[in-house]
């Protein structure tokens, strides 16, 4: 085999999912482009090759190109993940690329996960209660142990990619359930010293079969987070607590 | 009729605060299912006795039956356990209902979700969902008939069930149904509680550990119902009798029944066999 064999980019194929769902005579189809592998490619530079030299119609999110901002998430091979941070070759020779299930499709791979976050934001009122409203900023503020803001810094690292909602079951089958982003949260405030609600307020927001209790830990919220939060841990916790409440 | 009724009906029964239910519910479900699951290893550890003889079976029925307790067989107290096993197996059905897909919408969704997903989690509770569907009828048919007719539970009772009447095809179903529904609704349970704290990986390799391990000792128990059954297929309705127990337990039996037969007292004549 000569060098330059041996070098070859290797040829991936990536069959992208294509609709627009604003064009009532368009039909969801698969549509295969390919492309060379690259040093170091990920999916999100894939897909702006693809864009730029391919199909300049091709709907995809991106911002930070990072994995902070959360907005490349799709579902690669039927798995939620960042598109930002899958090295394309991780992947095998074809791949499907397909917009995450469960939120508003925007166009192709493109889906409006921040609608949806809003709207569980606003439900489980996902911030600080009891903060006083006239902050007096001559007052030393009130103390956080470093392991009280090491546990509520482990939970916020959360970036609402809403992968854990792609990847859940029970969200798919059921529409109001408020998925491991929002229990998440419910146990980042929980932990926060600052927020006065005790389990009985938390319970009023996920004490019931669309919150935790709807929970049936099938797990692969846990599986797919980018973040690699610990949320199997946190949803039994929080289950146990509100179980207590009952 | 009452006002909270009327509430519930304008849609404000969780109004100012939220019902607890749901919480008892969910714990009740758990609660049910790990019972169950507890049972049915039980369960089948006694039938399994078949495997060390018809002896050691007919023993473990007996002692259930109080035979060698009570001075007799009362096969009524198996109908009393079997009454309460089916009350908890009907409540956890009830509850697990809440969990299953109930339309085709949602079957459909759930389905190409877990085949598009190939999560094994996900793909675990789908099978759960079809074995626990399959043991609506299944159990329900098998408690049923241990309900009312607990004397019909035997070395050669049992065996005759399963080849003479032909229901090793229905045992064998149930067998992979249930062990499959509860070693993976074990699993599910320490995932969902967070209890006991150990490795996924580790409980997950136990959960099929304990699958495989009753699923051997189930399938070996049905071929030997199914070898005895075939054998006594000619005295199809005899049932077993013991000519001697160990020691210790021919103590435990009523007096006289294992005595040498000279010492044993006359078998009773039925009415109706007797000479005019």
């Amino acid at each position: 085999m000569s060098a330059e064999q041996h070098n070859a980019p290797r040829k991936v194929t990536l069959n992208i999912l294509r609709y627009n769902p604003q064009d009532e005579n368009d039909i969801p189809r698969l549509q295969a482009c390919d492309i060379e592998e690259a040093d170091g490619m990920t999916l999100f530079i894939a897909l702006n090759e693809i864009r730029e030299h391919q199909d300049p119609t091709l709907q995809f999110d991106f911002v930070c190109r990072a994995g902070i901002c959360g907005s490349c998430a799709m579902m690669v091979n039927g798995s939620p993940r960042l598109a930002c941070r899958t090295l394309v070759k991780e992947l095998p020779q074809v791949s499907t690329l397909t917009p995450l299930p469960f939120f508003e499709l925007i166009g192709d791979l493109s889906v409006n996960t921040g609608k949806w976050m809003r709207g569980m934001s606003e439900r489980l009122e996902t911030w600080l209660h009891g903060v006083e409203e006239n902050v007096d900023l001559r007052k030393i503020e009130a103390r956080m142990t470093p392991e009280e803001a090491d546990a509520v810094y482990e939970m916020d690292r959360c970036v609402e990619c809403g992968c854990c909602v792609a990847a859940c079951g029970t969200a798919q089958m059921r529409p109001d359930f408020v998925g491991a982003v929002g229990m998440g949260k419910i146990a980042r405030f929980r932990l926060d010293p600052r927020d006065t609600r005790n389990d009985d307020d938390y319970f009023e927001v996920i004490g019931d079969d669309t919150g935790v209790f709807g929970c049936m830990s099938l797990l692969a919220c846990h599986d797919v987070c980018p973040k690699s939060l610990p949320l199997k841990t946190q949803i039994a916790f929080l289950r146990r607590k509100m179980a207590l409440i009952g | 009729m009452s006002e909270s009724v009327f509430i519930a009906q304008a849609g404000l029964a969780e109004c100012p605060r939220k019902r607890r239910l749901p919480a008892r519910l969910d714990l009740l479900q758990s609660g049910s299912g790990l019972i169950l699951a507890l049972f049915m290893w039980g369960h089948m550890f006694f039938v399994a006795s078949i495997l060390l003889g018809e002896t050691a079976m007919w023993s473990i029925t007996r002692m259930f039956e109080g035979y060698f307790f009570l001075g007799g067989s009362q096969p009524r107290l198996v109908s009393g356990v079997v009454a309460g096993v089916l009350l908890v197996f009907v409540l956890h059905a009830l509850l697990a209902l809440r969990k299953f897909p109930i339309s085709f919408r949602q079957l459909q969704t759930m389905r190409a979700h877990v085949k598009a997903m190939r999560h094994e989690d996900s793909t675990l509770w789908i099978w759960q969902v079809y074995t626990g569907f399959a043991l609506f009828f299944l159990a329900s048919a098998h408690l049923y008939q241990m309900l009312v007719w607990p004397q019909n539970i035997g070395p050669y009772a049992s065996a005759d069930r399963m080849w003479s009447d032909g229901l090793w095809p229905f045992y064998l179903l149930m067998l992979l149904a249930v062990e499959l529904h509860g070693g993976i609704g074990l699993y599910r349970l320490t995932m969902k509680w967070g209890w006991p704290n150990a490795s996924r990986e580790l409980l997950k390799k136990l959960k099929w550990a304990l699958t495989a391990f009753f699923l051997i000792l189930g399938l070996a128990t049905l071929g030997a119902y199914m070898k005895i059954g075939f054998e006594h297929r000619a005295h199809y309705g005899e049932r077993y009798q013991p000519e001697h127990l160990p020691t210790w337990l021919e103590h435990l039996a009523p007096q006289g029944d294992f005595a040498p037969p000279s010492e044993r007292a006359p078998t009773p004549i039925h009415p109706l066999e007797r000479q005019p």
